[in-house]
This record gives C-alpha cells, sequence and structure tokens, in this order.
C-alpha cells in the first residue's frame, strides 16, 4: 500500500512539473496562435544557464539568469521570428517552431556533448520521510513551487488589467486591439510568462532524483505535449489536470512496469501519455477543458 | 502559363535521370537512392499538409509500418525472426497498402481534427508504433532490426546477384545501379499519380476543405471524408517510402523511424513550397543528401571537424544549416522554393498577393476568419 501510495504522490508532483511546461504551451498558443515546438529547448534551456552559471555566481542567481534568460529567448523568438513569417497562419508557425527548436537544441547538445551537467541545487538528494513513504526533496519542493506558481497565474489571469488584457486578445484579437489593447505587447508576456515556467520546469526536471542537464531533458519535456492537449489547447486550468492525468499515468505505469510487462511490453511509461491523449482526442475533440471551436460564417 | 515548359522540363531531368548511373560512385548512387525513396514520402506529406491543410507528424510511423511489413511478408522465416516468403512485388504493394490501413483504422481522429490538432494526434503515432516495433521482437527483430529481402521480380534481382554480372555500356550494374531504376519508377509513378490526384477533382476539394471546411460542406463536400482520404493517401505513400528505404538500407532498424525523421519530411515540403509536388521533391533531395554529403566530404571542408574532436561536426553542422534554412526559406520566401520559382517565371503575377485559391493548388494567403484563432 505505501508502495502504491509513493507512486502516486511522484505521479502528482512529477504531474504538477509537467503542468508548468503545459501551461506554457497553452498560454503561447492563446497569445500567439503559435504551437511552440521550440518549448522542449527552452526547457533545456533554462536548465543549461543554471547548471552552466551555479558554480560562479551560485544556485539561487543563476536560476534567476535562467528565469530570465529563457524568457528573453521567447520573446525575442516571437518578436524577430513569429512576426515576421512570410505566410501567416498556425501550421507554418509551428514548422517554424520546429525549424527554431533544431537550432536551439542542436547548439545546446553541441555545447553539453556527452556529460551530465550537474544543477547544483542545495536540496541535492535529500529525502523527506512521511511515515513510511519518502518522497525526493526536489519533488516535493516542485509541487509547491507550481501551486504557488499557478496561484500567481490564477491572479494576473483575473485581478490584473495585463491579464484580463490578455484573456481579450485570445479570444477576439481585433476587437481588443480597438479596446486599446496593444496586442504586441499581450503577445511577448505571453511568451515571456511561457518562458520563465519552462524554466521552472527545467529546474526541478534535472535535480534529483534526475541525472541532470542532458539534452533528453528536451525531449522529456514534449510529454508535456499529451497533458496540454488532454487539458484543452486554450486552458490553463486544463493543463493542470492533463499534467496530472499524465503524471499520474506514467507514474503507475513506470511503478507496476513488472506486473504490467506482459501484456503491455516494456518502456509503456514513455508511451502511455500517447495512448491516453489518442484516447481522449477520440471522444473530446477539443480536450478535457478546451473550448469547442466555433466557426463563423 | 502554358503546361508545355514544365513537361520539357520535366522530359529533361528524367533523361538525365535516367543516364545518371553512367557516371555516379557507389556513394551518390546510394544518396539517390535515398532522395527518391524520402521524396516519395514527402509528395504524399504535402497532398496532405500542403493540399488538404491537415499537419501530421506521424509520417515516420507509417514508413516504419511500410518497412516492417515489406521485411515481414517478402523475408523467408528464420530463427529469430518470422517470414511469409512471399514475392517482393506483393510484399511492396503490401507494405503501401497495410500503411494506408492503418491511416484508415486512424481516420476517427483523422477526419475529425483539423491542422495543428490533428498534428498533435499523430505525434502520438511515432511513439506508439515505435512502441510496438520493439516489442514485437519475433516479427520486427527488437531494437537490432532484421535484414531485408533484396527485390526481385521474376528471377531477376536488384541486388550484387542473379545475374551475378550485368554490364550495359561497359559498366557494370549491380545492386545499387538495379535499384536505382526501380526506384526511378517508382517515383516517377508516384509523382504523377500525386500531381494527377492534386489538380483532379479530389485535389480541389481537399484544397476546399483547407480554404474554408464551411465553404466546402456548403458546396456538397463531405469534410470528413476529405480529411480521411487525404490521410490514407498520404499514409500509403509514407508506407511505399519505408518499403523503400528498408530495400536501399537493406536492413530495417527503429531508429530510422523516430519523431526526427517525421520532422524531416515536414521540412522538405516546406523548403519546398506547400502544396507543390515539384518543391516537394526539391526539398527531399535537400534534406536527405545533405548530412550524407557532408559527413562522406567533412575530412575535405575547412570548417568542418572530425567526429570526436571537439569541433564542429558534420552531423552537427547539417542539423543546424538546415534549421536555419526552415527559418529562413519561412521568413523570407512567401511559398517556399516553389512559389519563388513561380514568381520568378512568370513575372506578370509576382507582385501581386491576391491567388485564387483553388485554382493553382496553393494554399489561400488570406485565412478565413475562426474565432478561437488569431495570428498575428
Amino acid at each position: 500500500m505505501s508502495y502504491f501510495l509513493e507512486q502516486v504522490l511522484n505521479g502528482l508532483s512529477y504531474g504538477l512539473v509537467l503542468s508548468l511546461i503545459a501551461a506554457g504551451f497553452a498560454i503561447v498558443f492563446t497569445s500567439t496562435g503559435v504551437l511552440n515546438f521550440a518549448h522542449g529547448s527552452i526547457v533545456l534551456l533554462g536548465a543549461y544557464l543554471v547548471a552552466v552559471l551555479h558554480e560562479g555566481i551560485g544556485f539561487w542567481p543563476a536560476v534567476l539568469v535562467g528565469l530570465a534568460g529563457a524568457a528573453l529567448v521567447g520573446v525575442a523568438i516571437n518578436a524577430v521570428l513569429v512576426r515576421n513569417l512570410a505566410d501567416k497562419g498556425p501550421d507554418t508557425a509551428a514548422i517554424l517552431m520546429l525549424g527554431v527548436d533544431i537550432v536551439l537544441l542542436t547548439e545546446l547538445t553541441r555545447r553539453i556533448g556527452n556529460q551530465v551537467l550537474t544543477l547544483g541545487a542545495p536540496w541535492g538528494a535529500s529525502v523527506v520521510r512521511l511515515g513510511d513513504i519518502s518522497l525526493p526533496t526536489g519533488r516535493v519542493l516542485a509541487a509547491g513551487v507550481t501551486v504557488v506558481a499557478f496561484a500567481g497565474l490564477w491572479y494576473l489571469f483575473s485581478r490584473t488589467d495585463l491579464g484580463v488584457g490578455m484573456r481579450a486578445a485570445a479570444a477576439d484579437g481585433p476587437t481588443a486591439s480597438l479596446m486599446g489593447i496593444r496586442l504586441s505587447r499581450t503577445a511577448a508576456t505571453g511568451w515571456a510568462l511561457a518562458g520563465v515556467l519552462a524554466a521552472v520546469a527545467g529546474v526541478f526536471l534535472t535535480s534529483f532524483p534526475a541525472p541532470g542537464v542532458a539534452p533528453t531533458v528536451a525531449l522529456s519535456a514534449l510529454a508535456a505535449i499529451p497533458a496540454w492537449v488532454l487539458g484543452g489547447f486554450d486552458s490553463v486550468p486544463g493543463a493542470v489536470v492533463g499534467g496530472l492525468v499524465i503524471g499520474l499515468t506514467s507514474a503507475l505505469v513506470t511503478g507496476y512496469e513488472a506486473q504490467l510487462e506482459p501484456f503491455l511490453g516494456t518502456g509503456f511509461g514513455e508511451v502511455a501519455p500517447y495512448v491516453v491523449m489518442i484516447v481522449v482526442l477520440l471522444v473530446r475533440p477539443s480536450g478535457l477543458l478546451g473550448s469547442k471551436e466555433a466557426v463563423r460564417v | 502559363m502554358s503546361d508545355l515548359p514544365k513537361k520539357l522540363a520535366g522530359a529533361v531531368l528524367l533523361l538525365i535521370a535516367l543516364a545518371l548511373p553512367f557516371v555516379l560512385t557507389d556513394f551518390w548512387l546510394q544518396t539517390g537512392l535515398f532522395v527518391m525513396a524520402t521524396a516519395i514520402g514527402a509528395v504524399g506529406l504535402t497532398l496532405l499538409v500542403g493540399v488538404a491543410g491537415q499537419l501530421s507528424l506521424g509520417h515516420a510511423a507509417f514508413a516504419a509500418i511500410g518497412a516492417y511489413v515489406y521485411a515481414w511478408t517478402s523475408g523467408e522465416a528464420t530463427g529469430s525472426v518470422a517470414g511469409l516468403g512471399l514475392p517482393p512485388v506483393l510484399g511492396l504493394l503490401l507494405a503501401a497498402l497495410a500503411a494506408a490501413g492503418v491511416g484508415a483504422a486512424f481516420s476517427p481522429v483523422a477526419g475529425r481534427l483539423r491542422g495543428i490538432y490533428l498534428g498533435l494526434a499523430t505525434l502520438g503515432l511515432v511513439f506508439v508504433v515505435r512502441h510496438l516495433v520493439v516489442n514485437l521482437e519475433d516479427w520486427t527483430g527488437g531494437f537490432v532490426g532484421r535484414s531485408v529481402q533484396p527485390f526481385a521480380v521474376g528471377g531477376f534481382s536488384f541486388s550484387n546477384r542473379d545475374p551475378d554480372y550485368l554490364a550495359i555500356a561497359g559498366v557494370e550494374f549491380e545492386g545499387l545501379h538495379r535499384l536505382w531504376y526501380l526506384f526511378l519508377a517508382l517515383a516517377v509513378a508516384a509523382i504523377w499519380l500525386a500531381a494527377n490526384i492534386r489538380n483532379g477533382r479530389t485535389g480541389r476539394a481537399w484544397a476546399n476543405v483547407r480554404d474554408s471546411e464551411t465553404a466546402a460542406a456548403a458546396m456538397g463536400i463531405g469534410v470528413a471524408g476529405a480529411k480521411r482520404s487525404a490521410f490514407v493517401v498520404s499514409s500509403g505513400y509514407a508506407g511505399l517510402t519505408g518499403a523503400m528505404l528498408a530495400l536501399a538500407y537493406g536492413r530495417v532498424a527503429p531508429d530510422v523511424f523516430s519523431l526526427t525523421a517525421s520532422i524531416d519530411f515536414l521540412v522538405m515540403i516546406v523548403l519546398g513550397g506547400l502544396g507543390s509536388v515539384a518543391g516537394a521533391v526539391v526539398g527531399a533531395v535537400f534534406v536527405t543528401s545533405l548530412p550524407l554529403v557532408l559527413a562522406q566530404y567533412s575530412s575535405s571542408l575547412p570548417f568542418l571537424a572530425a567526429p570526436g574532436s571537439g569541433g564542429l561536426e558534420a552531423s552537427t553542422a547539417s542539423r543546424i544549416v538546415y534549421g536555419l534554412a526552415i527559418i529562413a526559406v519561412l521568413v523570407f520566401v512567401r511559398g517556399g522554393l516553389a512559389g519563388l520559382a513561380r514568381r520568378r517565371l512568370t513575372p506578370s503575377a509576382a507582385p501581386s498577393p491576391t491567388r485564387t485559391p483553388v485554382d493553382d493548388g496553393q494554399p489561400a494567403t488570406v485565412n478565413p476568419p475562426r474565432s478561437k484563432e488569431t495570428t498575428r
């Protein structure tokens, strides 16, 4: 029983980290209509900056630089590339981001090479014990930080002019623009927010129990895509729900792999999120909490 | 523009392609085989993405299905892997049909989702198929893969044997030369078919669905059916590509059909210009040959370092070059290389950005208004 509880708690905390990334996908998508395939590389970039800088300037300043760096890169991608696309449209923007991802990821992979960089997180490999359940401190901290981050997002989107403006711009860009909302500013804010969330997720994805910063982190950040799709393309609360579902699924499938192996084969944990995503899309094409698309004629 | 210059150019290119095996070295022949195989997949994908407006990231999954179905149906059963030992021609046909069939099985999703939503759903297919390939070891050989039976028609084998020695005009025709003509025939047939589909009733229906589902439905086009058929056709093309890749490698292994391969197909059609069949072929030439050529000549290129020496390696350089190529084409060139060529060749039409959406098979520049979808 305690093994089961441990897997559930592990899955929930991992799911919360995924939901940070998934929320980044959702925010960029609603604020600029771009499917950000480079998001995984931005997660890696944030973690990479922390790993490189922590010895020189200390861990916490390095985290600040990592957050700022990831946010800046996102804003720059939007301002320089996305807004200057020759054929504007969601499909070409998505493919553009694939190109950005290839360049970013190749360069980061070249810099990291075969090594696994350590993050230098002060919580190290310590473990929190609750009765006979033990959880890595990093995971507990991740859950706490994520809850705070989502509380902040809720405040931003419901209580501040900027956040309400972003929602208005997402709902109807031209009308929002006529009401005096600067679309370039809401778009830049969206990309910056997504970058910050990605860097936070990057820090937690690369500290204990994960070995450290390696190029595969960008790929594991892709596991947030099912979480995002599951929750609904344009919904931040959906991203949280999706993240938790995917986190639980992969933790339980991986935790009970020995029992599941005869039917599902080895390594099903990596595939399970995508299977869940396809099944949900079959039943609800717009995700669990996403708004249905309406077409004006 | 009349069709004559286009047809002349096609005929000249075909003659050149027919003559190339007489002069090329083995490395370039091998590269050519990969280019022709991936060109077919790119043409199929451009029908789906460029003409029907549906994004797919699952092309590698269908290529994998084609490759493994060919290897399984045409291969002999051995101690480690199963095989049906069917004639290779039948195997090739079954490979394309199986991939199309799986595409059809995915149609409840493919018919309902639009554009990038479908792209995300198909992303899952790559991982699911890879999982199956790794786990169904009795058919696929697992991680290490399995070897592939060479193609043969009526006792004539497209390999170095049977007949052991064959020479035309003093040039010995080995497996690579023979496969070249097989692939060329397949590529020409696939391109011809794709061009006809695009310009015919089906292609026009797809383009109409791409430009506006509502308008298409109002004109009597079954929207879900059109999206489904585009997906099935494109899957079949991918299956053929997979089988051809298996033949060109002589082996199939799961790593060939990763997510990267799916992205490569997308890059080909974007560089070439979405919806353009010729553009897809040009894109395939660039994307497929760039890493091979850079790797082959890395020792003689001054800015490249040997693998493992810590400098800029050929594989890294080629990935960065083509990442930048995608960005440059999307930001600076409207309609990809095909759009560029069209504007160069027909200067009178060049300055005007307004085009009739359906008649040239290219995506319309103006998107219909949709709520929940703002582009800026």
